[in-house]
């Protein structure tokens, strides 16, 4: 890389303390309601009230629960309707207009007809984040087990492997950045979804029912603290997705 | 397979495999169908939704070219927003959502505003990495050519950085339509989202099926319509270079 003039560091932080300060400002010269913009420590003191002494503990347990259970399921699911689908070309024909069609349909529009079959307990919510996990999974894998070099399939057929262990040391090897990829994003949807599902369907313990009831009694310190909470979550996973990422890849290479 | 597929609903329901609170019969979602558009119902939500998404969509967009284009140019005032905009960009667009309807209700102002934000944030990274990532040599040759700033941009970061913007454009109506839905069942007296929620109150599944399809038809639309958009501008960026 070509050597720049090096930035002062304080610049990534302008714009926060900008804010900050103004946020403090307003509530202390009171030109915001406290009701609509509660100050700044007031939010963090709800953080860590509800870290300490309320549930937010409980919450967030429940809501990464919830999350993972359905990224794993959709992701499994995913990887292997994408393996399915780049590998046979029958499975292609009969399958992939299908799921073409299927991801036409906004996410969110299956959560009516999901919640009537699951209902709007656990198994809706986690069928839910599974079916939003899956289909990044799926268009990735797909595209990465399509695009296989074709050497590396016919030596595979040279050495007369199995088709598990086709699958074992060509495809998911050779399609690993796609499925990376795909994983990654199962992780986002997945987790949106979560929150999605616990602010659409029946109130249980989670974040997105503490967002709720925030809102529902007027707390915007509590809607705040949630958010901050979001914040951070979201941060954690991409740095572990990233580093899980970069393992894995070495490990491959 | 999709033959296949309709042909098994069609005897799963004559035969009385599932009952219709899990599947209503293909007969009953078409006629259903047909009375609402029939009403002229079906018609009212669905532009009610498109108007929805169309404005919160431009406004997302503009905003987010206009952020991630000085991102991509100015490495000051990149160093000033990433970091903020990365943060915020991590919390799910529903975790706001709570916030937004405090603040600003759940009138029309809300979805707009969540529509934007959602098409706002692809566009913007998109925009700005496609920006970053134009060839050094391109930019070389303006300064060669002696560019002025204008046509430098229109010239030459903007054709090349097309295919990157465009992703982020594609990408920003996918979210800005999903994210109506998604706003529409949450808090919403009419449109298409409302239109499911309604039907799954009344455990009518053939009013839940029936605004499925068409959430998925105006998905399918709107892609396609983009894509033909991008396959223009592609020629004239080929004209352009």
């Amino acid at each position: 890389m070509i050597p720049r003039p090096s930035l002062p560091p304080w610049r990534p932080l302008l714009i926060p303390l900008i804010v900050l300060a103004l946020w403090e400002l307003a509530s202390r010269a009171g030109w915001s309601d406290a009701r609509f913009l509660p100050p700044p420590e007031a939010v963090l003191r709800r953080v860590w009230f509800e870290t300490t002494q309320g549930g937010l503990a409980t919450d967030l347990a429940a809501s990464l629960r919830r999350g993972s259970s359905g990224l794993l399921i959709g992701a499994s699911a995913g990887v292997a309707l994408g393996l399915l689908l780049g590998l046979s070309r029958v499975a292609e024909r009969l399958l992939g207009p299908l799921f073409l069609a299927y991801r036409q349909v906004a996410l969110f529009a299956w959560v009516p007809l999901l919640s009537m079959w699951f209902g709007g307990a656990e198994a809706g919510k986690i069928a839910f984040i599974s079916l939003a996990a899956m289909a990044p999974a799926v268009v990735n894998t797909w595209r990465g087990a399509r695009d296989i070099p074709r050497a590396h399939v016919e030596l595979a057929a040279v050495l007369t492997f199995g088709r598990l262990d086709f699958i074992r040391f060509v495809a998911l090897p050779g399609a690993l950045p796609f499925i990376l990829v795909g994983l990654r994003s199962a992780l986002i949807y997945a987790w949106l979804a979560t929150i999605g599902a616990e602010l659409f369907l029946n109130i249980a313990p989670g974040l997105g029912g503490r967002l709720n009831e925030g809102r529902e009694t007027f707390q915007m310190d509590l809607v705040l603290a949630c958010i901050v909470v979001l914040g951070a979550l979201g941060i954690a996973f991409s740095r572990c997705a990233a580093i899980g990422e970069a393992r894995l890849l070495r490990r491959r290479g | 397979m999709p033959v296949l597929l309709l042909v098994l609903w069609v005897v799963s329901a004559r035969e009385g495999w599932l009952t219709e609170q899990i599947l209503p019969e293909p007969r009953d979602v078409l006629q259903t169908a047909r009375d609402y558009v029939a009403s002229g119902e079906l018609l009212a939500d669905t532009a009610i939704s498109l108007r929805r998404v169309s404005e919160g969509f431009a406004i997302g967009a503009a905003i987010g070219l206009v952020i991630g284009a000085a991102q991509g140019l100015s490495q000051g005032a990149r160093a000033i927003v990433e970091l903020p905009f990365f943060v915020i960009s991590q919390v799910p667009v529903l975790g706001w959502l709570p916030l937004l309807i405090l603040l600003v209700g759940i009138d029309e102002e809300l979805k707009v505003i969540v529509i934007a934000w959602s098409a706002f944030v692809p566009v913007a990274l998109n925009t700005a990495q496609g920006m970053r990532d134009v060839p050094r040599t391109l930019r070389e040759v303006g300064q060669v050519l002696t560019f002025d700033p204008w046509s430098m941009l229109s010239r030459i970061i903007v054709p090349a950085a097309l295919p990157s913007i465009f992703t982020g454009l594609r990408e920003g109506l996918a979210h800005s339509w999903q994210t109506l839905v998604a706003v529409e069942l949450f808090a919403s007296s009419e449109g298409l989202g409302y239109l499911m929620s309604w039907g799954r109150q009344l455990f009518q599944l053939d009013i839940v099926v029936m605004a499925l399809v068409v959430v998925g038809a105006i998905g399918l639309a709107l892609n396609w319509t983009l894509g033909r958009v991008e396959r223009r501008l592609r020629r004239w960026q080929v004209q352009t270079a």
